[in-house]
């Protein structure tokens, strides 16, 4: 009687440990799957509605930043093109400023050329044959010249031929913008050198002129003349250029 | 003591096996684990004052897991899931947080 009685006590028991042993166990088998699960990623333990959400904001951002990117883009390309040609604008700009210069004789040059040296002799050199010999090296294509003579205090000044230049007999010399030079005077012209040492000995030119006058002419060609002399720039004061 | 065992062999076959949650069923099993633990909790209480029942726990256990998850579906299809389940997870762990300070002072007598 009593072990069938505790065989009847024991089965329910026996039941009720192994249920309660199963959902234990169920217990811990979901606690390991949950944790494992959550520390993969955030958004893989997230909610449906909270990856909705979060996916609205991105796609949001993406496409606010992808606006940004186009608009960085365009003014970038703005920039670049705006920068393309004022750049080639200047370098135009510069250019003609040099020619300008080399023109007006506001920058200092050099290139090959001729250094003439015209001595006196019995009679002076006046300065209409300076201003002749200043023709002929013009028409011989000279691009730059500069007259240099012996000065009052011994120096020697070096005058930058310009538009403007003036020549006038002064004293025992010749005054060139002004300044007194005496001979010997040195002219220095840059341009093509056979071209202008032939201009200046053609009959009745420079050479001959000076030769009557008992002075003596010397064109020394050279591959490389530097004129650092220059003038000063005159700020037009009546004509303005036609816009 | 067979309680204590199965709960270390879940834990193990749930490390080894890794398995994924189903997508169905991801929303509710962390708070199920949750309702889980604090059943498990009372019925260590209940062991420790004597006045533990097998068919009191496997109820317990069972009903708040189904309650546990109810409340989360219902919170899911009213659109407050987050909260609610929020909600839940604080009342179970003032729950849990009861129970162990009554184990607490069993074990400990303090």
């Amino acid at each position: 009687m009593r072990p069938a009685r505790a065989a009847v006590r024991w089965r329910p028991r026996a039941r009720a440990g192994m249920l309660i042993g199963a959902l234990c166990g169920l217990l811990g088998f979901a606690l390991a799957v949950q944790v494992r699960s959550t520390q993969g990623s955030a958004l893989e333990s997230a909610r449906q509605e909270d990856l909705v959400r979060i996916l609205d904001d991105l796609s949001a951002r993406e496409d606010r930043l992808r606006g940004e990117i186009a608009d960085q883009q365009s003014a970038q390309a703005e920039i670049s093109s705006g920068s393309n040609r004022s750049g080639a604008a200047l370098q135009q700009a510069r250019k003609r400023a040099d020619e300008l210069g080399v023109l007006a004789g506001t920058v200092a040059v050099h290139g090959p050329g001729v250094v003439i040296t015209l001595r006196e002799g019995s009679q002076r050199l006046t300065a209409d044959l300076l201003l002749d010999a200043l023709e002929e090296l013009r028409g011989a294509g000279a691009e730059a010249v500069s007259f240099a003579g012996d000065g009052i205090n011994g120096r020697s000044p070096e005058v930058r031929v310009g538009a403007s230049t003036w020549f006038a007999d002064r004293g025992g010399g010749v005054a060139v913008d002004g300044t007194s030079l005496t001979a010997p005077y040195k002219i220095t012209a840059i341009g093509d050198g056979p071209t202008i040492t032939a201009a200046l000995n053609i009959p009745g030119g420079v050479n001959d002129t000076v030769r009557q006058a008992g002075g003596s002419v010397q064109a020394e060609q050279r591959g490389d003349v530097t004129i650092t002399s220059l003038r000063p720039l005159k700020r037009p004061q009546y004509a303005r250029p036609v816009k | 003591m067979i309680a204590a065992a199965a709960l270390i062999l879940g834990l193990v076959i749930g490390l080894v096996l890794q398995p994924t949650v189903p997508l169905a069923l991801q929303p509710y099993l962390p708070i199920a684990v949750v309702a889980a633990l604090d059943a498990v909790f009372g019925g260590l209480r209940a062991n420790l004052d004597g006045i533990f029942d097998d068919r009191v726990f496997v109820i317990s256990f069972v009903s708040n897991v189904l309650v546990a998850a109810m409340i989360v579906f219902l919170g899911d299809q009213l659109g407050v899931g987050g909260q609610l389940s929020t909600g839940v997870v604080v009342v179970l762990g003032i729950r849990i947080f009861g129970n162990v300070a009554a184990i607490r002072r069993h074990l400990f007598r303090a």
